[in-house]
């Protein structure tokens, strides 16, 4: 089973929303993590993560197909670190 | 951005109570956490994807005191980002 933004909007329906609003906020919750992340800030959810915003320096790497050299740009990359809480929730026995 | 300030956006754009906002956010946050502690994945479209994934336990060791310690299998949720994130946090 995967969960899928559906049954996010679903359990936020539960709070007293129609389903139409709740999918609304549940798509503006996502968006504002966006655009934090997109300007470069980090954004950290307490007990269960921090999305973080890292730069990729630029570097030499090669077409496996061709094997021509080729040089990779600095680019942005979005990591995710789990928090240690939720870490020990996921290995409780 | 920590979590007040991302209740605060989100309250802010959808005319919501604070309070209002906070259990919102909790909830969407505690569900994506119980379906990682289920060992469950998750997918949600433009942010990204998580899945659990298992490692192996191994011998470490302690940096500072160079004593051997047993480090023991674990879970851990491995976050893979979607296509749209990626691309509006690449911008040049």
């Amino acid at each position: 089973m995967t969960l899928t933004k559906a049954d996010l909007v679903q359990v936020v329906a539960g709070k007293e929303f129609n389903r139409k609003n709740a999918a609304k906020i549940v798509e503006t919750l996502l968006e504002k993590i966006k655009e934090s992340l997109e300007t470069g800030e980090d954004v950290l959810i307490s007990g269960f993560g921090k999305f973080c915003v890292r730069e990729k320096k630029k570097r030499r790497g090669r077409n496996p197909a061709t094997g021509e050299d080729l040089i990779l740009k600095s680019r942005k990359i979005t990591t995710f670190k789990c928090s240690p809480v939720l870490a020990k929730r996921m290995n409780r026995k | 951005m920590n979590k007040s300030q991302l209740i605060e956006a989100l309250a802010k754009e959808e005319n919501l109570a604070i309070k209002k906002a906070e259990d919102v956010v909790n909830t969407v946050f505690g569900d994506l956490e119980k379906a990682l502690i289920r060992g469950e994945r998750v997918e949600v479209r433009g942010l990204g994807s998580f899945k659990v994934k298992t490692y192996d336990g191994y011998k470490g060791r302690n940096p500072k005191t160079g004593e051997v310690i047993e480090v023991a299998p674990k879970k851990l949720p491995f976050f893979k980002v979607g296509k749209e994130l990626k691309e509006r946090v690449d911008v040049d």
